[in-house]
């Protein structure tokens, strides 16, 4: 006599750890097997974009910090690029170089947070630790500099709120030469782990076509094997003027595009932000960071798109003036928004226990996603 | 790798009966209008055509002009191996906004349009999943985003301005 089963529900989220955020998942499952994920999301929503419509254009810098809370100085550089092109500012070179600094410890921070949270959603806690502990030193250096830990309303349209501390430029030789050892332990303990590549290897391949025509970008783009980096491909800011490489997943253990490929692009992208900030901080120029700071922000009519490379992907800014001082409108492309799309096309045919592992790959975070 | 002007000649020849045109009087980038019910042709076709090869679409954000009483698209298109770009806007009346779905050609556009039905009310059609994203299911006090939005008094017997 056949079995007889049905379709079930099951709700993971929206208070669930592994769910980085508010989340909710609705799972529909073939006793172990996923058959559709249904995201749910809104749970952070802020009314971002209808806040931006009464604010003024430099009183809506600290709300650009909220979106992404794990790399704040992302959001605030693609906001002041997309403002700066639309006003057609010429900016010292002094607060370039700064913002990429700011950009790429950032970047490493944000994956350092990325990568200790993956281990700790697979069962790994010790890399989270190690993560961890770097992380405090990247903050500890943009306490020093705006006196803030999270949220910093640090680079502002045109400029940036403060210098840098006068021990910046050393704290931040001494972080790198303190961090690229620590990067291999964490490669040791997490990366090269038998029981990590077990969980991750050849789990929610994403194959490259299906990556672009969802939109998907950054990381995870860059795991299914292509070279796409707006750094490279749409330059903004000075990034011309630096050598470094753009990692892309090789199927190392699985397929290209699995999920220890959008795991080990993250920990590669940490090294070449290294370089980045260890040339950078060669080249500073002197300067005064708040001379091209306009008194009184009224852009033209018009609208503006803009980007940038966050640590999660492709961040845009679509801003509509009507010549007042406050935007008409304003739209965030969230690079996690877009890439939350993917999830179920990832997760069928797989396990229950794999969706932990895929979500976690994706590297989300709600803030963005809600707005 | 194409400017806007040659992308507006291709369309042209090939859609000789649609009302293509380009506006460059922005202070950034140059912007296509074309007519809203013919998006999703015209979609399939700037994703198709060999020369253009529009296979990602970065951003689409609906706006809502009041004075003119519209409520408008703009699509933000991009090619990743042609690399190049490209801004088209579409415009619906704002009492029966209906643009079709593009989520067909760029799967991308499935939630940026859930969202711009969810904060503006324009309804995109054929769309698979057309349901609000970020407000809660059961909003039914208008779309938040439109200039003439008000909050309710009271959502689900709470009073809503605190």
């Amino acid at each position: 006599m056949a079995i007889k089963t049905e379709e079930m529900v099951l709700n993971m989220g929206p208070q669930h750890p592994s769910t980085h955020g508010v989340l909710r998942l609705e799972l529909v499952l073939e006793g172990e097997i996923i058959i559709n994920v249904i995201p749910h999301i809104g749970y952070l929503h802020r009314c971002f974009e209808k806040h931006c419509e009464v604010m003024t254009y430099p009183q809506i810098v600290p709300y650009t910090d909220r979106m992404d809370y794990l790399a704040p100085m992302g959001n605030e550089f693609g906001y002041a690029i997309a403002m700066e092109k639309l006003l057609g500012l010429q900016i010292p070179e002094r607060v370039e170089y700064i913002r990429v600094i700011m950009a790429e410890l950032q970047r490493i921070s944000s994956h350092l947070v990325a990568l200790g949270t993956y281990g700790a959603d697979i069962g790994a806690f010790t890399p989270f630790l190690y993560c961890f502990r770097d992380r405090e030193k990247i903050l500890s250096l943009f306490e020093i500099t705006c006196g803030a830990r999270l949220l910093y309303n640090y680079i502002w349209i045109g400029g940036l709120s403060h210098d840098l501390h006068p021990d910046f430029v050393r704290k931040t030789r001494e972080f790198i030469k303190e961090f690229r050892p620590n990067l291999k332990e964490v490669n040791d303990l997490l990366s090269h782990n038998r029981i990590f590549i077990d969980r991750t290897a050849n789990v929610g391949i994403l194959p490259i076509d299906t990556a672009i025509n969802y939109g998907v970008t950054g990381p995870n783009l860059r795991a299914s094997g292509i070279k796409w980096d707006v750094r490279k491909e749409d330059p903004y800011s000075i990034y011309h003027k630096f050598d470094y490489e753009i990692p892309v997943g090789e199927g190392t253990y699985g397929t290209v595009g699995d999920s220890w490929d959008r795991y080990y692009v993250r920990v590669l992208e940490m090294e070449e932000s290294c370089k980045i900030i260890e040339q950078a901080l060669e080249q500073i120029p002197e300067g005064d960071v708040q001379s091209a700071i306009p008194k009184r922000i009224k852009p033209p009519v018009g609208h503006v798109y803009a980007r940038v490379e966050n640590p999660r992907g492709d961040l845009g800014y679509f801003i509509i003036s009507d010549g007042s001082t406050s935007p008409y409108r304003v739209k965030v492309r969230a690079p996690s928004f877009v890439s939350m799309q993917i999830l179920n096309e990832l997760c069928k045919g797989y396990m229950v226990a794999d969706v932990v592992t895929i979500l976690g790959s994706i590297d989300i975070v709600l803030g963005e996603i809600d707005r | 790798m194409k400017n806007a002007e040659e992308i507006l000649q291709i369309l042209k020849e090939n859609f000789p009966e649609s009302n293509l045109e380009l506006k460059t009087d922005q202070p950034t980038e140059a912007v296509l209008i074309a007519a809203s019910l013919e998006i999703d042709k015209l979609s399939l076709f700037l994703r198709d055509s060999s020369e253009l090869l529009f296979d990602s679409l970065m951003n689409l954000s609906g706006v809502d002009e009041l004075k003119e009483s519209l409520l408008s698209v703009y699509y933000h298109l991009e090619s990743t191996s042609l690399k190049h770009k490209i801004t088209i806007k579409v415009s619906t009346d704002r009492n029966k906004p209906e643009i079709p779905t593009v989520s067909e050609v760029w799967k991308a556009a499935d939630w940026h349009e859930r969202e711009a039905y969810d904060l503006f009310g324009i309804i995109f059609l054929n769309h698979p999943d057309l349901r609000r994203i970020l407000m809660p299911y059961d909003w039914d006090a208008g779309y938040p985003l439109r200039k003439d939005y008000e909050n309710p008094e009271f959502y689900q017997g709470m009073k809503v301005p605190y």
